[in-house]
């Protein structure tokens, strides 16, 4: 039989079934716009399915809730927009260090400070990489339709759950708004990966040891009857906080790696009309609807012109857009805000392209004629 | 063994404090896979890491906030929270007032050294008018917080206090607080001779001891005194016993009746 199990929803909607499907049973976060959809409808559907949520008191709350439930062994999310996402930070640092598996969905709003409460943005690149202290890695997905606000959604706990690590769901208010029918699959249709665990008679179980062939340690959920300590200070195999460089650099390190070794795993993105293209159009998020229509007007102009969208924006595909740098003769960067992801672009083309970038700050989309003009000015 | 000596100075009192709650599990008989503590940042919040129990030390002010979290997602665990003054107060007083008006059963004890011992002396809310720290020099003109009242008034259905000296008091009020079914808060007064007593001139850590001991009024005993006999002292023991709605609780009666409906 067919699944007809299609709705007409918001990409806020879709976040929460995704969420759900994934299993997600846990939320803890405070309303914010544009994202109070992914909290009102957790609110309205966790319970049905057992799970929990719970509006917190502020943002760092919410963010601290999230990752002490997930502790437990639950599946656990939080949302934000750019405001409520700086006040995350520190958390998000701490489950990055920590190395607690959660999925915190920032649905950009213009800015600086509280800017256009309504209006799109695409601002949070650099804050999504940068905004805590410390080096350490992220992984951000960008999604530009309410179906894939669903798929990704599950691809966000799927990641957060193999690497043991916070990822943020990074979309803008274009798609989070925007309605879109979708089918939502069967849950037979829809991959579920689970945090590892250790055998229920692992007694000598140390939290942070990784097994050979391992990124990371397996995690077990406090009450599972594993006792161990967390912190988010430099920390020993055990768990417990060490002052040693020695300790701190193999752990840092690791954390690193953990993604850089598996970043063909975590990269995705898409092409049109990439095999001849003289110019490429680099977009994501809601954007890239813009650029898909642009790049077609021009290919129906007989103007040489793909489109390369990002869907992974941290890390980002380096080895994909050197590749096409190498070809192109200019790559032109849309995105709304002052220039942020161009500046990950420039660095990686290093030269071997002309780069051009239409920024936006207005609160309004960068339109498919604004695309299209810059590549006839261009071409 | 392998994490000795603690960091604590010589002379603190946090030792006896965190011994008391240790104390108080073992004279409940809980399960210690079921015992989940969770701290904040500061020298009070690196207790878990010496207790055998899930233990969480967290970011700084946040202890409630992860506890929440941990005690929503699985209830089966017994939450303590153990946090210092300028954690649960400062950085950390939002989440407590609110931990406090929604009756989550999790146990708080507050160890105060009225100082920010960790990061060298400041003055914390607790911190006596008047009093220095190096932030204060010319002495705090801030007014202090007196934690149990501001527990109760937010909502905390089982509020006391006892000292480091009181130490067997302390057992019996977090026995008491683990007990109750709802936020419990103890505040224990701790002794810091490094920075708060080096500072103010209070002596060697026993010369602090001798003042709580001296200092100290059970509520009970106050009730029969006089404010003049009151000057000068501070409570101690349980100041407050109720009982309202539980918050994980509240939320489950929400999962079951859909539970119930299929």
């Amino acid at each position: 039989m067919k699944n007809n199990n299609i709705k007409l929803m918001q990409g806020n909607e879709a976040v929460v079934e995704g969420a759900i499907a994934a299993g997600m049973r846990f939320y803890g976060g405070y309303p914010i716009t544009p994202s109070t959809e992914v909290a009102e409808g957790s609110a309205q559907k966790l319970p049905r399915v057992g799970g929990k949520f719970i509006q917190m008191e502020d943002e760092i709350g919410g963010m601290a809730a999230t990752i002490g439930a997930a502790l437990t062994g639950v599946k656990a999310m939080t949302a934000t927009s750019g405001p409520g996402f700086s006040l995350k930070q520190e958390n998000i640092g701490y489950a990055a260090m920590a190395e607690i598996p959660c999925v915190i969905v920032n649905v950009q709003r213009h800015g600086p400070s509280t800017g256009l409460p309504t209006s799109p943005s695409q601002g949070d690149v650099m804050q999504a990489k940068w905004g805590t202290h410390g080096d350490h890695p992220i992984i951000a997905i960008s999604p530009g339709s309410v179906k894939e606000a669903f798929d990704l959604t599950v691809r966000c706990f799927n990641l957060a759950e193999k690497y043991r690590t916070p990822v943020i769901l990074l979309m803008d208010e274009i798609v989070g708004h925007m309605r879109e029918g979708i089918r939502i699959p069967d849950a037979s249709e829809i991959e579920i990966i689970d945090r590892k665990k250790p055998a229920d008679n692992d007694n000598d179980y140390l939290a942070y040891k990784v097994e050979e062939g391992e990124c990371v340690p397996p995690m077990a959920g406090f009450g599972d009857g594993h006792r161990y300590h967390v912190t988010g200070l430099v920390h020993d195999e055990s768990g417990f906080p060490v002052n040693s460089n020695a300790v701190a650099d193999k752990l840092c390190t690791r954390l690193m790696t953990k993604i850089e070794d598996n970043i063909d795993d975590i990269v995705t993105y898409e092409e049109l009309y990439m095999e001849d293209a003289e110019i490429v159009v680099l977009a994501y998020g809601g954007t890239a609807r813009s650029a898909k229509s642009a790049v077609k007007k021009a290919r129906e102009k007989g103007l040489k012109v793909g489109m390369f969208r990002p869907i992974t924006i941290w890390p980002f595909p380096e080895k994909q857009v050197k590749d096409f740098a190498q070809k192109a003769k200019g790559i032109i960067v849309a995105e709304l805000n002052y220039g942020q992801l161009v500046l990950e672009v420039e660095r990686v083309v290093k030269g071997t392209s002309d780069i051009f970038h239409i920024g936006k700050v207005d609160g309004d989309i960068i339109t498919p004629d604004e695309i299209l003009s810059k590549i006839e000015e261009v071409i | 063994m392998d994490k000795l000596p603690h960091i604590w100075c010589p002379g603190c009192g946090h030792g006896i404090l965190m011994r008391s709650i240790a104390q108080a599990i073992e004279n409940l008989g809980l399960d210690k896979d079921k015992v989940c503590i969770v701290s904040g940042i500061g020298c009070s919040s690196r207790a878990p890491g010496y207790m055998d129990f899930n233990t969480l030390h967290t970011t700084h002010g946040r202890a409630l906030a992860f506890a929440t979290g941990v005690k929503m997602a699985n209830p089966e665990l017994e939450v303590i929270v153990i946090t210092g003054d300028g954690d649960a107060t400062a950085i950390g007083g939002n989440h407590l007032i609110h931990a406090c008006r929604r009756n989550i059963n999790i146990t708080t004890i507050v160890f105060n050294n009225n100082i920010y011992g960790m990061t060298g002396g400041q003055y914390s809310p607790t911190t006596p008018t008047g009093d220095l720290g190096t932030t204060a020099p010319y002495g705090n003109i801030d007014r202090p917080f007196n934690i149990p009242e501001l527990a109760a008034a937010a909502g905390a259905t089982y509020v006391g206090r006892a000292t480091a000296y009181h130490a067997n008091q302390l057992i019996k009020l977090v026995e008491k607080g683990i007990q109750n079914k709802g936020f419990s808060l103890i505040e224990g007064l701790s002794v810091c001779p490094t920075y708060y007593g080096r500072k103010n001139k209070k002596g060697s850590a026993v010369n602090i001891m001798q003042w709580q001991k001296a200092t100290a009024v059970d509520v009970k005993v106050a009730e029969k005194l006089s404010p003049e006999q009151l000057e000068g002292k501070f409570l101690i023991g349980e100041f407050k016993n109720t009982t309202a709605p539980e918050y994980t609780e509240e939320y489950q009666k929400i999962i079951d009746r859909f539970t119930k409906e299929r």
